[in-house]
């Protein structure tokens, strides 16, 4: 894909996503991928990124060598300076302090909903998945949401079967209608591509691709019509910096793997 | 409906008094009945009190109700050990690296088990509202999501400002089961590190059951009273397990035996619920005590992981 450099498809969705945090801002990061994201935007342009772990645990310095395998356990902790219980952790999200919010899931729709709980029907499911979690508070309340995710047209589909984490829900104002004043849908970034919401009809649409990568890539493996503005500009590239510090976080490229 | 009125009734009918509630781990699970809400502590694979879970398989609990902020391994062996009836939670899988819990699938997608699907901060809040003994707490989680439609949350239009809220209605369960660091034999209870929800789940139940990894004087907890978060007339037994939450951690005292969760996950990828069954007879109803089943697992595994755990505060 790359000229000169190699790299893993999670690895450019690792890059891309971190170059989109801003320094001096507050991110709720789930284990894996986003505590990467994260972790590479502190060790390159935001030093003064704070990370927040759901189960409860603000502004810890995570261990290189130790990384969490759930945003839920002991090792999320380290260097922390306050543990508070879970429900006073998503408080401070519903208060505002959040900026960031990172989502993925089995299915995203052209309105930026999320399923991450049934394929199929409620009552007759094809794939019972493990839930929400912290998923659905996250796209309710934090700042700004970030969908983080692999391209591929049974992922990014027309409706999801079921909305476990509302973004624009059925486009329009319907986001607000439904009481959810808060929180906005920032990005979705996936291996192919950036896009963002279009103001008014709150459609997904294309914004950037990667290098390598033809618009006509991206439409041939979203199950929807994105908008295709006019002009759609190219990411540079993750640089050798960028990977050489993704493959210190995860030498045995748990997180940064190929996709299957 | 919630019923916050018998909820309170049950906790004014309470023995109040504070008397020694130290217990063996049989005897405080024959607190739980039947068809009985057991809400248990911690958080997937955190903080799980794995004794008490595996000796209400051991008495073929039948019926419960389990609800947990979000459920892991431990929630396979409820439902294969033929516990459960429902389950309430905002997730349910061992953990995300180890996939989507193939017994969990089988079990709800063939509807064995209800999955009653909440989002973690209303879980949360519904053991919030319980420990206030109040009927529910506003959330703007939940709104506009196909969740509200399955579950008795509903929206409201706030009678101050007008704004659309979705209430989270309150959780009183039967029986609070939670895994701490130290208690005195009235269950004044301490927790290191990660509170969790255990403090409200504490407070939201009708009888709670303490497993400790050390029982420390009254005096001791005397002499550092803003270190108890749950005090002792909520609590209904004391139970001393050190290690009681293996193969989960306990903050800063052992951290997961993530070995043994690859060697679990390989089971029931290759044998789904007959593995789990075998996985039963091994490490459930074959060991007497807790101390067999902790043999299981080995010195060298077990001491390995509790110099891992220690290091949090390095």
């Amino acid at each position: 894909m790359s000229g000169k450099l190699e790299y893993t498809s999670a690895e450019l969705v690792a890059v891309m996503s971190s170059r989109i945090l801003e320094d001096n801002k507050i991110v709720f990061a789930g284990a894996g991928l986003p505590l990467i994201s994260a972790i590479l935007a502190q060790k390159t342009h935001a030093p003064n990124l704070v990370i927040v772990f759901e189960v409860g645990s603000l502004a810890p310095q995570v261990r290189i060598d130790k990384l969490p395998l759930s945003t839920n356990e002991s090792r999320v902790t380290y260097r922390a300076v306050m543990l508070p219980s879970i429900a006073d952790n998503f408080s401070f999200m519903q208060r505002g302090y959040i900026d960031y919010g990172f989502l993925g899931g089995a299915q995203i729709d052209k309105y930026g909903n999320i399923n991450s709980s049934i394929i199929g029907s409620y009552d007759n499911p094809k794939v019972r998945l493990p839930g929400s979690g912290g998923a659905n508070d996250i796209i309710s309340s934090c700042n700004k949401i970030i969908i983080a995710a692999h391209h591929e047209k049974r992922r990014f589909v027309d409706k999801v079967d079921f909305i476990t984490s509302p973004g624009y829900i059925e486009g329009g104002d319907s986001r607000e209608k439904s009481g959810l004043i808060f929180g906005r849908l920032y990005k979705v970034i996936t291996n192919l591509a950036i896009m963002s919401f279009d103001e008014k009809t709150r459609r997904m649409k294309l914004e950037a691709v990667h290098p390598g990568v033809s618009v006509e890539d991206v439409i041939n493996n979203t199950g929807f019509e994105l908008i295709i503005p006019e002009k759609v500009s190219v990411t540079a590239p993750p640089t050798e910096r960028e990977l050489k510090i993704l493959r210190e976080l995860d030498p045995e490229r748990k997180y940064t793997a190929p996709a299957q | 409906m919630v019923d916050f009125i018998e909820a309170r009734k049950r906790i004014e009918q309470k023995d109040h008094s504070m008397r020694e509630k130290v217990m063996s781990i049989e005897e405080a699970t024959r607190l739980i009945k039947d068809g009985d809400h057991v809400a248990f502590g911690g958080i997937q694979f955190s903080g799980t009190p794995m004794a008490i879970i595996r000796e209400i398989i051991r008495q073929k609990k039948r019926d419960l109700t389990i609800s947990r902020t979000i459920v892991s391994f431990e929630g396979d062996l409820l439902l294969v050990g033929g516990c459960v009836k429902r389950a309430i939670t905002s997730w349910f899988s061992g953990g995300v690296t180890y996939g989507v819990s193939k017994i969990m699938r089988e079990y709800v997608e063939k509807k064995k088990v209800v999955y009653e699907e909440w989002s973690h901060y209303s879980i949360c809040l519904r053991y919030k509202a319980g420990a206030m003994g109040i009927p529910f707490i506003p959330t703007f989680s939940m709104l506009g999501s196909d969740l509200l439609k399955h579950v008795e949350a509903k929206e409201m239009i706030c009678p101050f400002t007008g704004q659309k809220l979705c209430l989270i209605p309150a959780m009183f369960p039967d029986v609070a089961v939670i895994h701490v660091h130290r208690a005195d034999p009235y269950g004044n209870a301490q927790i290191d590190g990660l509170p969790y929800a255990d403090a409200d789940i504490a407070r939201a139940a009708s009888k709670v059951i303490l497993t400790v990894e050390k029982i420390i004087s009254n005096e001791q907890i005397r002499k550092e009273p803003w270190r108890t978060v749950i005090p002792f007339f909520c609590v209904d037994a004391v139970v001393e397990v050190p290690y009681g939450a293996y193969p989960h951690e306990c903050y800063g005292i052992y951290e997961p035996d993530y070995k043994h969760f690859e060697e679990y996950t390989k089971i029931t990828r290759e044998k789904g619920v007959e593995g789990v069954k075998e996985y039963l007879d091994r490490y459930v109803y074959e060991p007497e005590t807790f101390e067999d089943y902790l043999s299981l697992f080995g010195l060298k595994r077990i001491l390995e992981r509790t110099k891992a755990g220690r290091e949090v505060y390095l």
